[in-house]
This record gives structure tokens, sequence and C-alpha cells, in this order.
């Protein structure tokens, strides 16, 4: 009796198992096949699509009070990028440190710290979510991205801004890129303060993007230059990001 | 007494087998992208084990989709038929309220909330006796669970999700204030997922038990048994 308990339980966990199984398969399938990825990239752009018609272009994520911040800010991803360049420019305090700004403007330009800390500065204290599922929550300060695109003066033609940076994971350069509505946002800002102190080197020391309706992968650190482009499809592998690149993550990070 | 003829309505049988695919695509797809950070936090924030009241297990790729680790492949599915599982959700409370399903089969009465009343439809119940008296379609119990769930368990699925979204956030950033923060309406994300699989194994283990070829072909066809 007791055998035949075990094994109709055995044979029932297998069906489940085998059907699921299969349901998996199936996904699968669907999902190296074009017509899947097509279905994928379509989903994602009707959430940006109702993300976007539901509130407006300058509409902000929620700011808190200083109370909400959390006593530590996580790193993840690169948490040093470790070069020897890295190492020196951290050891000079960042001195030598420049940030250009490039692409299609009218004209490129190249910021110091110093520079960047005289320009007017937005202060926010926001939440970041990364695509893992965890949240902090910090008070970032820097000028907004708009104050830098405007000085450089950014052509018609330009549809992304792409970001570079100093660190690489896995042999890759880190990179990312947002469309002109998140760049022009006024919550985007070139971050150099976090919490009032400059930024920790496992938070992007010096700068780090902050692009807040969108989750952490697309807020790179240890910004270098900031591109004006027409097209992503020749930048890295062409998804926008090193992240999308490499793993196929969504290129809106809204989700 | 002839009975009154009990069919599950096209809408009711359509809605039923895609809501079916969806919700087992996106527990699926979920359990890996919970795979990528298993804790689970109340608030706001939070990142660490020291912050988290909840640590799930890792689930095995035989339950998880794709059935390797993928976090992004895992959300293209989560994203993907998020959207079915919603707009199918919306139009079988419009179709429940046109065809008058939700006000005749589902909504229960001030008599059925009884005490003694209930603990009869649970003596009932344990006997493995599922028939509603006086013609009715369901009894206590199941206009209760069914109610629930298409009333509280599957809707909150689309705003916790939603809630948990930073791009839905300037819209819809009250819904997880209301909750305690958006750590809240992920703990409630996973919460109301599990609660749905419980409920999956309760369903399909009581049509097992009552007629269920009947039943599957009552909700294939539409003849009920």
């Amino acid at each position: 009796m007791s055998k035949f308990v075990i094994n109709a339980d055995v044979k029932r966990r297998g069906v489940l198992a085998g059907m699921l199984g299969l349901m998996a398969a199936g996904c699968q399938r669907v999902a190296e096949s074009n017509a899947g990825q097509s279905l994928f990239d379509m989903a994602e752009k009707w959430h940006e699509g109702a993300h976007r018609l539901l509130s407006s272009r300058t509409a902000l994520a929620k700011e808190y009070d200083s109370d909400d911040v959390s006593p530590f800010f996580r790193g993840n991803g690169t948490t040093n990028p470790g070069s020897d360049a890295y190492q020196a420019s951290l050891a000079n305090n960042f001195a030598d440190w420049r940030l250009e700004v490039r692409g299609l403007v009218d004209t490129p330009m190249t910021f110091t710290l110093d520079n960047l800390r005289a320009l007017p500065q937005r202060t926010q204290i926001t939440r970041h979510d990364c695509v893992e599922g965890w949240s902090a929550i910090g008070e970032w300060m820097g000028p907004q991205l708009s104050t830098l695109l405007d000085a450089a003066g950014v052509q018609d033609k330009a549809r992304y801004i792409v970001f570079r940076c100093a660190d690489t994971l896995s042999g890759g350069d880190y990179y990312e890129s947002v469309d002109m509505v998140d760049a022009y946002h006024p919550q985007t800002i070139v971050a150099h303060l976090l919490n009032g102190e400059p930024l920790e080197v496992r938070n992007g020391a010096p700068l780090r993007m902050r692009v807040e309706r969108q989750l952490g992968y697309k807020h790179p650190k240890y910004l270098t230059a900031i591109e004006a482009v027409a097209s992503l499809d020749d930048i890295g592998g062409g998804g926008g990001g090193y992240w999308e690149d490499r793993a196929g993550y969504q290129w809106y990070a809204g989700i | 007494m002839s009975k009154p003829p009990k069919k599950h309505a096209i809408s009711t049988r359509i809605w039923h087998w895609t809501n079916l695919v969806c919700v087992v695509i996106l527990f699926m797809s979920g359990l890996n992208i919970s795979n990528a950070h298993p804790r689970l936090y109340w608030g706001e924030w939070g990142f660490a084990p020291e912050h988290a009241w909840l640590e799930l297990p890792r689930f095995p790729g035989w339950i998880t989709i794709p059935d390797y680790y993928s976090l992004a492949e895992a959300r293209d599915w989560h994203i993907l038929v998020a959207w079915p599982f919603a707009v199918i959700l919306l139009f079988m409370w419009v179709a429940m309220l046109v065809n008058r399903h939700f006000k005749r089969d589902l909504t229960t009465t001030r008599r059925e909330w009884k005490p003694a009343a209930i603990w009869e439809d649970i003596k009932q119940h344990a006997k493995l006796k599922f028939d509603a008296e006086g013609g009715k379609k369901y009894n206590f119990l199941q206009k209760l669970s069914y109610g629930i769930v298409l009333g509280v368990f599957l809707p909150m699925m689309v705003f916790t999700g939603m809630a948990i979204s930073p791009g839905a956030e300037p819209f819809f950033g009250w819904f997880s204030d209301l909750v305690g923060g958006r750590q809240s309406a992920r703990s409630l994300h996973f919460i109301f997922a599990f609660l749905i699989a419980g409920f999956f194994v309760l369903h399909v283990a009581l049509v097992v038990v009552h007629k269920p070829l009947k039943q599957l072909r009552g909700m294939i066809t539409g003849v009920e048994p």
C-alpha cells in the first residue's frame, strides 16, 4: 500500500515536472525565435508608452526627507574600476578627472570637477531600485544634465545621450544610454555628492549619472563622457548599454 | 425541481484558460527573478540580510522560466505576459458585471455569513460535497474564494507589479505610499503570488476529487456536470 502511494506520488510529481518542463521548453523556443524577440521588444515599448502616456515628460520620481536616507548605500556591479589610471586619479583626489560632452553638439566641451561644482546644482533624495529587486535611498547632488547639454548645444539630429565610463566589467566597457526625454528630465543629474560627501568609489566616484525614473543599471558610474548620437546601432553591441548587450536586459529600464 | 441551466459563459471560459497560461508563465518567470535577490523587506528600502523579513530558497531550474538563471530573459517573459494577464482580468470583470455572473453566482448573502451557515459549509466541504443548495451555482466557500481571487489576489498582482516599476512611480507612487513603500509593495507582490499558487493547488485538488473530467469538459465546452 505505502509502496503504491509512494509510486503514485513520484508519478504525479513526474507528470507535474514533465508538464512544467514542456512549458519551459515551449517558452524557450518562443524566446529564441525572432518573432519571440520582437514580441518582447513590443511589450517593453508598450510599458514605456503607457508610462509616458500616464505621466508628463517632466513628472518627478518620488523625493524623500533626510530621515528616510539609508544608513549605507550599497555598491553593485563594479565597486572599484581598479585600473592604474583610476587609482592614480583617486590618489590625486580626481583633480585630473575630465568629463567630456561630445558627439552631435555644436561646441564639444570638457569639464573638471570644479567646473561642475560651479554650475547650478540640484539636490534630490531619491530611491535607487536595482533590477535585482533591492532599494536604497540617498541624497544626490550635482548639475542637471540639461545644463551641460544646453551649454554644448545639442544638434537636432541627436536622439540619444550615451554615457561613457571608466570601468570595465568582464572585459567590456560599461556604457549606457537614454533618450532625450530622460536626458532633459529635471531629476537627471551628474551627481558628485552622495549624502553631502564626495561619492565613494563603490558608488561611482567621482561622477555618476542619476536617471531617477529607471532601474539602477541606467545610472552609470565613473562617468567620463556624455555623447549625443543619432542612433545606438554602432555603439557597443547596438543594444544601448553594457547589460543590454551582454545579457539582453531591457533598454527601457522603467519596468 | 428542475434546475436552471448552469453553464460557464464563453467569457468565463476564455478568461479561465488564458489566465491559467498567464499565471503559470508569470509565476515561473517570477521565481527566476526571485533568484536574483531572494530577500524581502518592508518599507521603502532594503538590501542587506539584516533588513529582510524573509529569505526565500533558491528555486530550481525545473520550476523557473527560462530553466536556467537569467534575470534578463525572465524579465522579458514577465514584462510580456503582464499585458495579457492584466487586460484579460479587466475583460473578465467587465464581462462578469455585464452578464450578471458576479451578481448572480459570486455575491454572498448576509445569511451565508452566519457562523452556523459557514460551519455547515465547511462540514459539507470536508465530506467532499460541493453542490450548492437551491440550484445555486456555488456555495459560500466557493463564492468567497473565487471572489477573493478575482477581486483581490489577481488585481493586487497588477497593482503591486506597477508599484515596483520605477517608471510608473510618477503616476502610481500613491499606491506604494498606501502599502508602506516600494519594498512593501514588492513583498506583497510575492505574498499574493504565493497565495495564488496556493489557490491553484487547492482548486486543482478539489476538481480532481470531484468529477474531474466533467468539470474539465464544463470549463472547455460550457456544459456543466
